[in-house]
């Protein structure tokens, strides 16, 4: 395992009884790339990532985050990452800046840290007016935005995103993805999970899950050539087709 | 620690910020003892009595003026002839009634026998059975006071009751309410906040990241701890106050058996939250596992002994039994630890037991 991988899986697998959700995938992620998780609703993203993220044991196989090794230091893999999870992170009860000093808390930030890095968040997402604003009073576009903002507070190395666009109106899809750039450029790798497809198009790399396996990895231009297709949405209903999943429910547009 | 510290600030926010719990922790403690104190007890209070005293003497008129004495009893009228009894039982003015027999203090002195007949009316029967078990105790007093040479007064019930004299039912309900109050406020609190995290993903967000799950556990639990051990001294200072209960015992003892218990009881949430994962479930799953058992098998409303052995022998591992047991024991008894220990011991044990098994189903980590 390279140290220039932020991500090295080899043959990772989870069973749940018998239901195999996540099955021998075996993928790298080099350091600052922005890596697209792709696949139908019950493909296995959202497993793959609780491994990687230490949420969840893995079944067999080998996994490092961060040059840290899955079942030996988990503790570390997690000072090192940031997770924002499909149904969202923040405490709507709190403040935007109760949040901030919250998870600044628990990451070991000092208070100078914490401060500086508030301001400099919301000045770069315009919440100045909203710092002292319940998170459930503000509109969810700009929640998911403070969420990633958040689970970046402590500069982890990998950014983990699952979902992270559900539910939002296209501008603002439009302007998280901007925030990965920003944080890509910064030098952290971002790996995201999507069953927007043309989300795809903005990867570095992606990767197409289906019943657990990977059944297609590279570049969205390399992808589209392999299947001589125009687009990733022509990719993927080709690679459903082809596996055709057993009664899970077919991937939204 | 900052994270630990952190973590506290969030709870104690998620606690003052939910109006509803709010209410539910501050007001349910003071309703509940008003509600047990006033509109469930079994005393009775100015019961409306009728006297029949065809001629009045010394000996009934000191009979009579021990039932004014007595804070129980109201005489509404004094009567000549039983027959008017009647009409005062049926309009309901007369709750009571006691009779003397004629030539009261002149028989009394030539050593007949005399009657006292009390009665009592019996269409709510607890009521009636108690009035009548009270004026039998008044002139058993006034009999026991003349002494052994008047012998005639007979008063059939010897009536001898320990520690709660008076019988009144808040010296029994506060025990059993404090472990009522604290089951409520520890175990559904926490098993609700818990999968309050968990629907909304939050608790994902703490599981990723370097918190350890003691930390988790520990920010959970001494919010509520504070929180319940507040509501303890709550109910104590409510329960001496309002209803003159008896706090006999060590009032420290009291206080760590109460701690005590609410570890047991918070424990218990979240090992109930742990296991579930909507709010909805977590609710339900507080309810019948510590609500029901708490009100029906801790010997707080009823008797265990008078149940079948199989609730007897569940009624042991509802740890709102032990709890109630102890704080009787302090509370009326006046009793310290040489007596309880072997209850404090099951509370310690079933504290530690639970604490190990929610921590250990934090290690687990999340599988849905």
């Amino acid at each position: 395992m390279t140290a220039t991988n932020a991500i090295v899986a080899r043959d990772l697998t989870r069973t749940f009884g018998r239901f195999t959700a996540v099955d021998h995938i075996t993928f790298e992620i080099a350091a600052g790339e922005v890596f697209g998780f792709l696949g139908a609703n019950g493909a296995g993203k959202t497993t793959a990532i609780r491994m990687l993220t230490g949420l969840l044991a893995p079944t067999s196989g080998q996994a490092s985050v961060a040059g840290h090794d899955v079942y030996r230091e988990a503790e570390r893999i997690k000072r090192d990452i940031g997770y924002m999870s499909q149904r969202f992170s923040l405490y709507e009860d709190l403040t935007v800046v109760e949040n901030i000093r919250l998870y600044g808390g628990i990451y070991d930030l000092t208070d100078r840290d914490i401060a500086e890095r508030t301001a400099l968040m919301l000045e770069r997402l315009g919440l100045g007016h909203a710092a002292d604003q319940f998170v459930r009073a503000i509109p969810l576009g700009w929640r998911q935005k403070l969420a990633f903002s958040v689970a970046l507070l402590h500069e982890p190395k990998v950014v983990f995103l699952d979902e992270p666009t559900s539910g939002v109106d296209p501008i603002t899809r439009r302007q998280f993805w901007e925030l990965i750039y920003e944080a890509a450029a910064r030098g952290t790798t971002v790996l995201v999970t999507t069953h927007y497809l043309d989300e795809a198009e903005y990867c570095d790399r992606i990767s197409i899950m289906v019943d657990g396996r990977i059944a297609a990895i590279g570049t969205p231009a390399e992808l589209k050539h392999t299947f001589g297709a125009a687009s990733i949405d022509d990719v993927f209903v080709r690679l459903a087709r082809a596996h055709p999943p057993e009664g899970k429910s077919e991937a939204r547009p | 620690m900052k994270a630990l510290g952190g973590l506290l600030r969030k709870e104690v926010y998620h606690i003052l910020r939910d109006r509803r719990t709010l209410v539910v922790i501050i007001a349910m403690p003071v309703l509940q003892v008003v509600i047990f104190g006033y509109a469930i007890r079994t005393d009775v209070d100015r019961v409306r009595l009728a006297i029949v005293d065809p001629t009045p003497d010394p000996v009934t008129l000191a009979i009579r003026s021990r039932f004014d004495a007595a804070g129980v009893f109201r005489t509404v009228a004094v009567l000549p002839r039983p027959e008017s009894l009647d009409s005062l039982f049926e309009r309901g003015d007369a709750q009571g009634a006691v009779a003397f027999d004629p030539a009261f203090a002149e028989k009394l002195g030539r050593g007949l026998p005399v009657r006292i007949l009390i009665i009592g009316d019996a269409t709510e029967p607890n009521t009636g059975g108690i009035v009548q078990a009270y004026a039998a105790a008044v002139v058993q007093a006034y009999a026991n006071e003349l002494g052994t040479h008047t012998a005639g007064i007979r008063i059939v019930p010897t009536i001898r009751t320990r520690f709660n004299p008076t019988r009144e039912s808040s010296n029994l309900f506060v025990p059993g309410l404090m472990a009522f109050v604290l089951t409520i406020i520890s175990s559904l609190m926490t098993a609700i906040s818990l999968t309050r995290e968990k629907e909304t993903g939050t608790m994902e967000a703490l599981l990723a990241s370097p918190l350890r799950p003691w930390q988790i556990i520990v920010g959970k639990v001494t919010p509520y701890l504070v929180v319940g051990f507040a509501s303890v001294v709550g109910v104590i200072v409510e329960a001496r106050l309002v209803f003159h209960v008896p706090l006999r015992g060590s009032v420290t003892l009291l206080l760590f058996e109460g701690l005590l218990f609410i570890l047991v009881s918070l424990s218990l949430g979240i090992l109930i939250s742990a296991r579930t994962s909507s709010q909805r479930v977590a609710m339900m799953g507080a309810l019948i596992g510590t609500l029901l058992p708490t009100m029906l098998l801790s010997g707080f409303i009823f008797p265990l002994e008078s149940m079948p052995v199989v609730l007897r022998a569940i009624s042991y591992i509802v740890p709102a039994r032990w709890f109630v047991l102890v704080a009787r024991g302090v509370m009326l008894k006046g009793i310290g630890l040489a007596y309880l220990w072997s209850a404090t011991l099951i509370l310690l044990a079933m504290a530690s037991a639970l604490l190990v098994a929610s921590t250990k189903s934090f290690h687990e980590r999340l599988e849905t």
